[in-house]
């Protein structure tokens, strides 16, 4: 066949005005499409991705909980009966599920508006603003249950996971994340300039992850900083990591974390599905 | 194929489109022209039922964009003013991801993107990353990616802006293609050569409301003569002269530069500046423009 006659095939077949409509016999859900597009993105990136979500535990792990909690086990035998180790793990596990959800929200979802322009892509298709939306989102706690997975894999090799319970820190560290995640996706779309972000790192992520008991208990806070805590999203994802881990579970305490945590999750996707409509379609 | 009745864009006190009506049929290539801000982009978004409409009606494809937006941008292509593409991924991973958001089968698109890639000469950058390419490229590929799902439509919002003449050349032999296929093309610019070559019928829009519709050939015969005499003097002469030589058409101009006269016999009324005795520095004698029909319409300061 020579090169004419390729062109020649090529057209005939680029337009059939319908006749190839695609059918499928399930249809995908509008929403996973647009999460799809960030998988594609994520396959450029993902051999480094796993390789920190599982460097940073083994790393901090072996820092502060091996060789600092030695000390710590030594003065004061432990926090609250188990190894500071063992304590640690599952606060830091909820503490970088607030950081992956901060982080993967605040410049891509910007990026997406102002930058690469993606959302604007999927929205002249079939899907809507408010798939666009669950979409990001949704991808954002598939990649925190990935790294919610190789952090319990971790700990599991550190001897520190106590309980069949740790299974259910998969769906309570997502739902860290997104607590986090949702809110920022909703403020992200409002914003023009990403100075306030490192603002929001600086003064909200920061503390939060120094005083929500990811460290230690928050009795050990003044009385004051103890209330603030307990507004903190975090502090109910570190409480109920723990309590999964260490296999300390009271039910109605525990559903009692979940639910403030999902509250988090729903008012912010409500208030998202709001910014980015009012951004996004005008 | 679009059906607007005294459509109207509103964001705040500002009116962008202000009560038009237009029809656009199955198989035309359809043009919005106007200056920057003329209402061309708003129009087409509330076409492309990604901008809400703020009065009047609207109906594309039969449905309405309110309630059937997202069935509505399943059957259609848009190619918009600002690029989208994915600079990061691969001018093929462009393509398979946008045909996912159509929910076709991943087989299917790579068929389609084979030949769409061969349709915008792109083949041989098909694993390349996107951010390199040239900006012709990059529109090539925005509009390979626009037909992806076969649309019954396509959108294009300003296609060659900020192009060089080879690249706009080139997407004009492949839109012509398309339209010799017979896809339906709604387009915007503010180029009128491109205007010219591409659309059957064209409205002209100026602060929101059209101020002219129909073939090229039409708004030319209807709003400039045939020919037009371009005469050029030492500068500072242009006023007096043109005051001078004003019954020589039936309308002149005066630019900075040289001096316009609109006429059906170009090559007579050069004769007759000459014969009274003027020596312009050059002079040409050419074919109205759509460019002489849309600068009369839109403003420039004329003198009648």
């Amino acid at each position: 066949m020579t090169s004419t006659d390729v062109t020649a095939a090529a057209e005939l077949t680029i337009f059939t005005h319908g006749e190839i409509t695609p059918t499928r016999r399930f249809r995908t859900p509008m929403w996973m499409r647009a999460a799809l597009y960030w998988g594609y993105q994520y396959k450029r990136t993902w051999r480094s991705s796993i390789v920190t979500s599982f460097l940073i535990p083994v790393l901090y792990l072996t820092s502060m909980g091996v060789a600092l909690g030695s000390l710590i086990d030594k003065h004061s035998h432990g926090v609250g009966g188990v190894t500071y180790v063992a304590f640690l793990a599952p606060g830091l596990l909820a503490g970088t599920c607030m950081q992956i959800g901060t982080n993967d929200t605040m410049w891509p979802v910007m990026g997406a508006i102002k930058w690469m322009r993606t959302y604007f892509a999927q929205l002249a298709g079939p899907l809507s603003i408010y798939d666009v939306l669950l979409g990001h989102l949704a991808w954002v706690a598939a990649r925190l249950s990935i790294v919610v997975t190789i952090y319990l894999i971790v700990m599991a090799g550190f001897g520190i996971v106590y309980s069949p319970w740790a299974i259910l820190a998969l769906p309570a560290g997502v739902l860290t994340g997104m607590a986090f995640g949702a809110p920022m996706a909703a403020f992200a779309a409002t914003q023009d300039k990403d100075a306030s972000f490192s603002t929001i790192y600086r003064f909200v992520v920061v503390p939060l992850f120094l005083f929500s008991g990811t460290f230690f208990p928050i009795s050990q806070l003044p009385k004051f900083l103890q209330y603030l805590a307990y507004v903190s999203p975090l502090y109910h994802g570190v409480a109920l990591c723990r309590n999964l881990t260490l296999g300390q579970v009271s039910l109605w305490v525990d559903l009692g974390h979940a639910a403030y945590l999902l509250a988090w999750v729903a008012v912010g996707y409500l208030i998202g599905r709001r910014t980015f409509a009012k951004r996004m379609v005008v | 194929m679009v059906e607007a009745h005294q459509l109207e864009k509103r964001f705040g006190d500002f009116v962008a489109v202000d009560k038009v009506d237009f029809t656009i049929a199955k198989g035309e290539s359809f043009g919005f022209l106007g200056p920057n801000g003329a209402g061309k982009t708003s129009t087409m978004r509330m076409i492309s039922c990604i901008s809400p409409i703020s009065g009047g009606t609207l109906t594309v494809l039969g449905q309405d964009p309110v309630k059937q937006g997202s069935s509505i941008r399943a059957r259609m292509g848009v190619v918009p003013q600002e690029d989208s593409l994915d600079l990061d991924l691969t001018v093929l991973d462009n393509l398979m991801i946008y045909g996912r958001y159509f929910d076709m089968p991943r087989k299917l698109i790579r068929q389609r993107a084979d030949q769409l890639l061969e349709f915008a000469q792109l083949t041989e950058r098909a694993n390349d990353r996107v951010d390199p390419l040239s900006g012709g490229m990059k529109r090539r590929l925005t509009i390979a990616r626009a037909l992806i799902s076969d649309p019954d439509l396509l959108i294009l919002d300003e296609p060659t802006t900020g192009l060089d003449p080879q690249a706009r050349h080139l997407l004009w032999d492949r839109l012509y293609r398309l339209k010799q296929e017979g896809v339906t093309l709604v387009i915007t610019t503010h180029y009128m050569d491109e205007a010219e070559q591409l659309c059957d019928r064209l409205v002209v829009m100026d602060k929101g409301r059209f101020a002219a519709e129909g073939s090229p050939r039409e708004l030319i015969e209807e709003h400039s003569t045939k020919e037009v005499l371009e005469l050029r003097f030492q500068p500072g002469q242009h006023e007096g002269i043109a005051l001078e030589l004003s019954d020589l058409a039936e309308r002149h101009e005066v630019l900075p530069d040289r001096i316009l006269f609109y006429t059906d016999d170009g090559d007579a009324a050069l004769a007759e500046v000459h014969a009274k005795g003027y020596q312009p520095q050059s002079s040409l004698v050419r074919r109205s423009t759509l460019e002489d029909v849309f600068l009369r319409l839109t403003g420039r300061t004329l003198v009648d």
